[in-house]
């Protein structure tokens, strides 16, 4: 059976998804349903007081039971803000220690601050967490980042919610070839394309939410990234035919034409 | 007169004596899932019954929201 692999649990599916973005709950529901996730990220935020009360949550449509939730610390931009939200992630969900850490370096482009990601990552592997780590697409910091003992590292393919797709191949190659803990793309992805060469270049899965749910039409995108990733991967195990600028050699034979 | 900050809000209680257990009553919360830090310190969710608050603490209410 081929598994995804984190922290010595295994999923069977290789695609992690958002639940932000959605319409409302029954669409987020809908659509995560739709793309067979396992890991579901979540945010977690100061709780209105005083106002809704008794307004649903997002933990009453997807019950922690069902999923594997993957806290994040989205909005985060310094290591000691990224540290404190996972420790109130992890008193929130009963001790729960998966968990994906991203430290943002500026407010417009959502680049990733690798310093204080670092220094964050740092602090939450000796306080026992599992990382799994939102990073840049540079080969050595993916490997300091698995040196220091991170469950994942989870390069961008293009900046948060930009659905600019996979810019840089070659570096995402490099840091597969050289990992030894699993390799996700995260943030960038646009479309199934997007998440089919991901997965092509022997990712080990990708975590995606603006493409879902930015699409049109929510739940049919959701479907289609499963079938995206589920066919990116069969194409990896495959193995590809070897690029070639022409081939002289047809698929139907030489011999026996007419004439 | 009890003074607290609660998620960056200034709140005062008029009772002598104010556990955590009895602040999540106080504001509605009961019941629902969620998790508290105390001027910079978690309170495990097992301790709210035990928890004396002091006038000036910084405390912080949050649960989990849809985010990618």
């Amino acid at each position: 059976m081929d598994t995804l692999n984190i922290a010595g649990k295994s999923y069977n599916s290789r695609l992690l998804v958002g639940t932000g973005k959605y319409k409302d709950f029954e669409q987020t529901r809908a659509a995560i349903d739709a793309s067979g996730a396992e890991i579901i990220t979540v945010a977690i935020r100061r709780t209105n007081i005083g106002q809704n009360a008794g307004e649903p949550s997002l933990l009453e449509y997807l019950p922690p039971e069902e999923f594997t939730y993957l806290p994040n610390t989205a909005g985060c931009y310094s290591a000691d803000d990224a540290v404190r939200t996972l420790r109130l992630a992890r008193e929130l969900l009963d001790g729960h220690k998966l968990v994906k850490l991203e430290v943002l370096g500026d407010p417009n482009t959502l680049y990733p601050n690798m310093l204080e990601t670092i220094k964050a990552a740092e602090t939450l592997i000796k306080d026992g967490f599992d990382v799994m780590v939102y990073c840049s697409d540079d080969p050595i910091i993916a490997k300091q980042l698995e040196d220091m003992g991170c469950a994942a590292v989870m390069p961008l393919a293009s900046l948060i919610g930009s659905g600019m797709g996979i810019l840089n191949p070659w570096n995402l190659q490099i840091i597969i070839e050289n990992a030894k803990i699993p390799v996700l793309v995260d943030a960038g992805v646009g479309t199934a394309s997007d998440a089919a060469i991901a997965m092509e270049l022997g990712c080990q899965g990708v975590l995606m939410n603006t493409a879902i749910a930015a699409a049109k039409d929510p739940v049919l995108m959701a479907g289609a990234m499963k079938k995206a990733i589920e066919a990116g991967r069969e194409a990896f195990l495959a193995g590809r035919m070897p690029r070639k600028l022409y081939s002289a050699s047809p698929s139907s034979p030489t011999t026996g034409l007419i004439g | 007169m009890i003074h607290l900050t609660i998620n960056g809000n200034p709140r005062q209680f008029d009772v002598e004596r104010l556990t955590v257990g009895e602040l999540v009553e106080k504001l509605g919360l009961a019941g629902k899932r969620l998790a508290i830090e105390r001027n910079g310190e978690i309170v495990p969710r097992g301790s709210f019954a035990e928890a004396v608050l002091d006038s000036d603490d910084k405390l912080e209410i949050v649960g989990a929201v849809g985010g990618g």
